[in-house]
């Protein structure tokens, strides 16, 4: 099943709907980092509200797109992870190290306001 | 069909003691009923002897000689039916209701299985005074008294140990119902104190109430207060970093506060990787650094800036 992928000003939201497969995984991080790209988006949000199990190719995927993500000038944050989930993955030593988490969609875009307004803070200081 | 298969019962359980198979089931009715027609015509008299030798071994101590002879009496009843009937329902009942009532008292296990031991010693020894001329008859006796004496002993301290199995199972129950509350004192901001012992089996739960917490109440900030902890092990203390990351994965940040010197020696010690927890020396420290991450301010009313 394809994940869709929505546009909102300067972020992507992919909202994950069903169980994904190990290809449809990578074709969605393969999107999403062309994407990033070509609509020149600061921000990325991956939903997996939908999802009740997360194996360790699914967390490794999610990691591996937030870092290239970031390489490619842009945030990642997975929201929506169940609290289940959540205690089964740091079980099985999948803890999405080095990527940002929120709880769902609003906080996800809280995040990333915050981000974006740190960062322009930043740039206004550095010039 | 019935009362013979449980007056049988009891030996088929015991069966690797004394040669006794080669008895007809009618003589050892008949020796049954004979035995309890002594244990009766000489109940007084076996009884205070029970009772002399209760006090004299110094069991039940934490009861009054008056009691003692009570409790004494209806075993004693109790067990002269147990023998006669040979169905034990009727004892497990008063074992069960007596265990309840004793265990407050400070009774102990020893107590119990000695006292039943003490009795059938009693009921041997005045079994050998009367058969002493006939000693084919005192052995077989010996053989329908024996099983069914010893099942009896097993009957009256299983049922006092369940009955203190069942009242610590309550206890760790009503334990871990108060044990973990998780409250919101700010927008946004959980603390969850621990106070306690923590086993695998708490921890746990706690994991599963926090992470319930954190998405029921929205929350950002988590404080994990351990003041009240007294010791951790390497599991637990595993287990207190997998909460932190779960934690983080539904997006909340968790400080870990009040880990006592020695706390902070034993995960030094086996090497916990803290690394990736936020500790702060005490509850209110914990409490300023959540407040801060979620960014309030607090002021005191003198300095606060006039209302716009």
């Amino acid at each position: 099943m394809e994940v869709p992928i929505l546009k909102q000003h300067e972020f992507l939201i992919a909202t994950v709907q069903a169980a994904l497969s190990d290809a449809d995984l990578t074709l969605l991080r393969d999107a999403l980092v062309e994407r990033v790209g070509k609509f020149r988006s600061r921000g990325v949000i991956v939903d997996v509200t939908a999802l009740d199990v997360m194996d360790s190719f699914a967390s490794r995927t999610l990691r591996d797109l937030a870092h290239m993500i970031r390489l490619r000038g842009a945030e990642t944050v997975i929201v929506g992870i169940q609290p289940e989930v959540a205690f089964a993955m740091v079980q099985l030593g999948l803890n999405l190290e080095g990527v940002a988490t929120a709880l769902d969609l609003e906080e996800g875009l809280a995040f990333l306001d915050r981000r974006a307004r740190k960062s322009i803070g930043q740039r206004s200081r550095e010039t | 069909m019935n009362q013979r298969g449980e007056k049988l019962s009891p030996k088929r359980q015991d069966g690797n003691s004394g040669p006794r198979t080669h008895l007809p089931s009618e003589s050892s009715a008949s020796l049954l009923r004979e035995l309890v027609a002594h244990l009766r015509q000489n109940r007084s008299q076996l009884r205070q002897e029970w009772a002399r030798r209760i006090r004299e071994a110094q069991l039940l101590t934490a009861m009054t000689e008056e009691e003692v002879f009570a409790e004494a009496t209806s075993v004693y009843d109790n067990y002269v039916e147990a023998l006669e009937t040979g169905t034990f329902e009727a004892l497990q009942a008063y074992a069960r209701n007596l265990s309840e009532r004793i265990i407050p008292r400070g009774v102990e296990t020893h107590e119990v299985v000695g006292i039943v031991l003490l009795l059938r010693d009693v009921l041997a020894r005045s079994l050998f005074t009367k058969y002493q001329e006939d000693v084919e008859k005192l052995n077989r006796i010996l053989d329908v008294y024996e099983p069914a004496a010893n099942r009896i002993a097993n009957t009256v301290a299983v049922g006092f140990v369940e009955e203190r199995e069942r009242i610590i199972r309550e206890q760790q129950a009503a334990i871990r119902e108060l044990s973990t509350p998780v409250l919101q004192v700010r927008e946004r901001l959980l603390i969850l104190p621990i106070i306690g012992l923590i086993d695998p089996q708490r921890a746990r739960q706690l994991t599963e109430q926090l992470l319930r917490g954190i998405r029921s109440n929205r929350a950002r900030v988590v404080v994990i207060d351990i003041t009240g902890v007294a010791a951790l092990d390497s599991a637990v203390a595993n287990h207190l970093v997998q909460t932190v990351e779960a934690s983080r994965l539904l997006g909340a940040t968790v400080i870990v506060t009040g880990l006592s010197p020695e706390i902070a020696q034993t995960l030094v010690t086996i090497g916990v990787d803290l690394g990736k927890m936020n500790t702060v020396g005490d509850l209110q420290g914990g409490i300023e650094e959540a407040e801060r991450l979620l960014g309030y301010k607090v002021v005191p009313f003198a300095d606060a800036p006039p209302a716009a």
